[in-house]
């Protein structure tokens, strides 16, 4: 049984051995940036200031060409917003609904009910007004990104100019982070576009860093209670299995 | 499940009952006395998990199913309603997701025991094939749930591997049409997709039964390979091996619970967090990772075979890959005829056993390539010959049929074994005196 354990690392180990040097040398290749987030990590939640500026540069900047179609206004209180807060950010979109009894479709006010608007009335559209690019729906972008929230700053603050085996074509921008470093969108934050009221750096890796949070957040709304509740299971499993084991040897100690 | 000798029960009810329906004697003898060999190691515990995931799988997908839309339209809306509309829905869904990975975990190392000890030799060849049947059936359900949230992957995925059967003559196409109802993947795929996800866990609880019958029928193997001789080299499966079972249990439940707590989309592909859609391909359309070792042995065929000097082909590469990747599985089903060596136990077998771990190497390198892009190159041989994937994946598929085909027919004619204990007591005995006592 030893042995067999034994050669099993052994075979693992091998095993991780294998891929060399998986990566042809196409171009340089730009590691995406380990940012550190409040939320990594077992014991990680998401920081409430950052959300809240998150969401503020989301709907200054990301939310003209980004629709967020699977998050609703009422979402927005495990951000630390009040109930008339939330009201008072629903209400200032308008929203069509209806038929009404008369048959009619009416404009109406949005309530926190309401999931966030999207900018375009559909893909088409949004591609026709980005010159054929599709800007993705961001509801799940960290999770559908290899490298999630880094992915996603690294993109955000990727720009720079073209180095020379890059061709970028017009209405095209050179990107670290993008797949081919070429991208369509143009470098979309700016330092001091957004005011933040906290007093943080208006700065674009500033930006990027809330706005990558809240990007998280609104894919992963569930995590930090996630982890909570992944704690109490464990202690609980782990308490039986111990049990259990004290439970086994004890039948096990009179039996050969 | 024949009446048989009865021992009166003292409880009236159970005792009346048991007149008319003697089900408390049948589990009284199958898990309560069922003489059961005194010295399994944990490796014994994957049977037990592999059912214990099986009825989680079973009671989260029902769980899933009563919130999910089988609508390409709105497939995808619906899970993401799951996770974050309906009460616990991330859990119940990460439960399920997570529980697919760790089926296989579970069936892969209980699979892996049963080769090593040789569980499938004489008298327990039907016990094996039902198993074989069983991990047939898993991969057909895991497959089709994975189309079921309708991302890209799963759209990708499932006209990739819909796409194998057009490789067969004649009636390649008309399967490929009916499998996935119409001539590309499309709404009444997901439709029957999800109607056969729902049916073929409960075949698989069929085929279980059969292979738990059949167990029944002949005993279990045990890490000696000798078959129990007197009550001294047995115990009663109650309480011996209910309570070891539930300890080995929740050591895996543990690990099961970081990944569905801590990290549940590790094992997942952030390709299916995007909508399918069917005019963007993915840049590398790979399947989970439990499929992995079998895609490589797919990709690993890549020349046609046909009469030399002319232009005729009989096997394409991609009829020959898909031969292969069945092959690779429909093999197992004869391995007791392969393997007619008369010591079950690789303990006592020193060269099947390193060709069995070399074998377990082979398909973790198989999975390792599966994984990556075909033809990546890896290094220079010659300064015009640069080694890729494509061929690591060769030689592990030849390796891979080699053990079957060549090496376990060879051993069983010449392998010379060690010096093996007369009996499981015996065993038991000396281990405590020379390797540390280790119930």
């Amino acid at each position: 049984m030893r042995k067999l354990l034994l050669t099993s690392l052994v075979v693992s180990a091998l095993c991780a051995l294998v891929p060399v040097s998986a990566h042809a040398s196409e171009g340089k290749e730009y590691p995406l940036p380990n940012v550190e987030w409040s939320f990594e990590g077992p014991f990680g939640t998401y920081d409430r200031a950052a959300l809240q500026r998150g969401y503020a540069v989301y709907r200054q900047v990301c939310s003209a060409c980004h629709s967020m179609k699977r998050v609703s206004f009422r979402n927005l209180s495990a951000l630390g917003y009040t109930p008339d807060q939330i009201k008072s950010v629903a209400g200032e979109y308008t929203y069509q609904d209806g038929p009404n009894d008369e048959g009619e479709m009416f404009e109406r006010p949005g309530r926190p009910s309401d999931h966030f608007k999207s900018p375009f009335a559909n893909d088409k559209a949004a591609m026709a007004a980005n010159g054929g690019a599709l800007p993705p729906d961001l509801s799940l972008i960290t999770k559908a990104r290899e490298g999630g929230a880094d992915y996603v700053f690294g993109i955000l603050t990727g720009y720079g100019a073209a180095p020379s085996d890059v061709t970028v074509l017009e209405g095209q921008y050179f990107n670290k982070h993008m797949a081919g470093h070429v991208i369509k969108m143009p470098p979309p934050l700016t330092a001091g576009a957004v005011t933040y009221e906290d007093g943080s750096p208006q700065s674009v890796e500033q930006y990027a860093k809330d706005v990558a949070t809240f990007l998280t957040w609104a894919a992963e709304p569930e995590l930090e209670q996630r982890k909570q509740m992944g704690f109490k299971v464990l202690l609980f499993l782990g308490i039986f299995a111990a049990i259990m084991y004290a439970v086994k040897r004890k039948i096990w100690a009179k039996v050969h | 499940m024949s009446a048989g000798p009865r021992t009166p029960f003292e409880n009236k009810f159970i005792e009346w009952f048991d007149q008319r329906l003697p089900i408390f004697t049948m589990m009284n003898k199958e898990y309560g006395v069922f003489p059961t060999p005194k010295n399994f190691n944990y490796f014994w515990n994957f049977g037990a998990i592999a059912m214990f995931m099986l009825v989680t799988m079973i009671v989260s997908g029902i769980t899933l199913a009563m919130h999910y839309a089988a609508n390409t339209g709105l497939a995808f809306d619906s899970v993401e309603r799951i996770m974050r509309d309906v009460n616990y829905g991330w859990l119940i869904r990460y439960i399920h997701m997570n529980g697919a990975s760790f089926f296989f975990i579970a069936v892969y190392i209980h699979i892996f025991r049963g080769l090593y000890y040789g569980s499938y030799k004489q008298p327990r060849e039907l016990l094996w094939i039902f198993g074989v049947v069983i991990f047939l059936l898993m991969m057909a359900t895991a497959f089709m749930g994975y189309v079921l949230p309708w991302g890209q992957m799963s759209y990708w995925g499932a006209t990739v591997i819909t796409n194998f059967f057009t490789a067969f003559p004649w009636v390649g196409e008309p399967i490929q049409t009916l499998l996935i109802g119409g001539f590309s993947v499309d709404n009444p795929t997901l439709n029957r997709f999800f109607a056969l996800h729902y049916l073929l866990p409960f075949v698989i609880v069929g085929v279980v039964f059969l292979h738990v019958w059949a167990l029944h029928r002949t005993g279990s193997n045990n890490p000696t390979g000798i078959e129990p001789k007197d009550e001294r080299d047995t115990l009663p499966f109650h309480p011996y091996y209910t309570m070891k079972d539930s300890f080995g249990l929740l050591i895996f439940a543990i690990v099961y619970c970081i990944f569905v707590f801590f990290m549940p989309n590790e094992l997942g592909h952030p390709d299916n967090y995007t909508p399918a859609n069917p005019m963007v391909t993915p840049a590398h359309i790979v399947p989970e990772w439990y499929f992995l070792p079998f895609y490589a042995i797919l990709r690993a065929v890549t020349i046609d075979i046909g009469i030399p000097f002319t232009d005729i082909t009989i096997i394409s590469a991609k009829l020959g890959g898909v031969l292969l990747m069945f092959g690779s599985i429909a093999i197992l089903l004869v391995l007791p005829w392969l393997d007619s060596h008369p010591v079950r136990s690789a303990r006592y077998r020193p060269k099947f056993r390193l060709f069995l771990l070399l074998f377990v190497v082979t398909v973790l390198v198989l999975g390792k390539v599966g994984g990556m892009p075909a033809d990546v190159p890896l290094f220079h041989i010659t300064k015009d010959f640069v080694f890729t994937t494509t061929h690591v994946a060769q030689i592990a598929t030849v390796y891979y049929f080699a053990f079957f085909i060549v090496i376990l027919p060879v051993l069983s004619r010449i392998e010379v074994v060690k010096p093996m204990p007369a009996s499981i007591h015996e065993a038991v005995l000396k281990c405590q005196s020379s390797c540390g006592g280790n119930a």
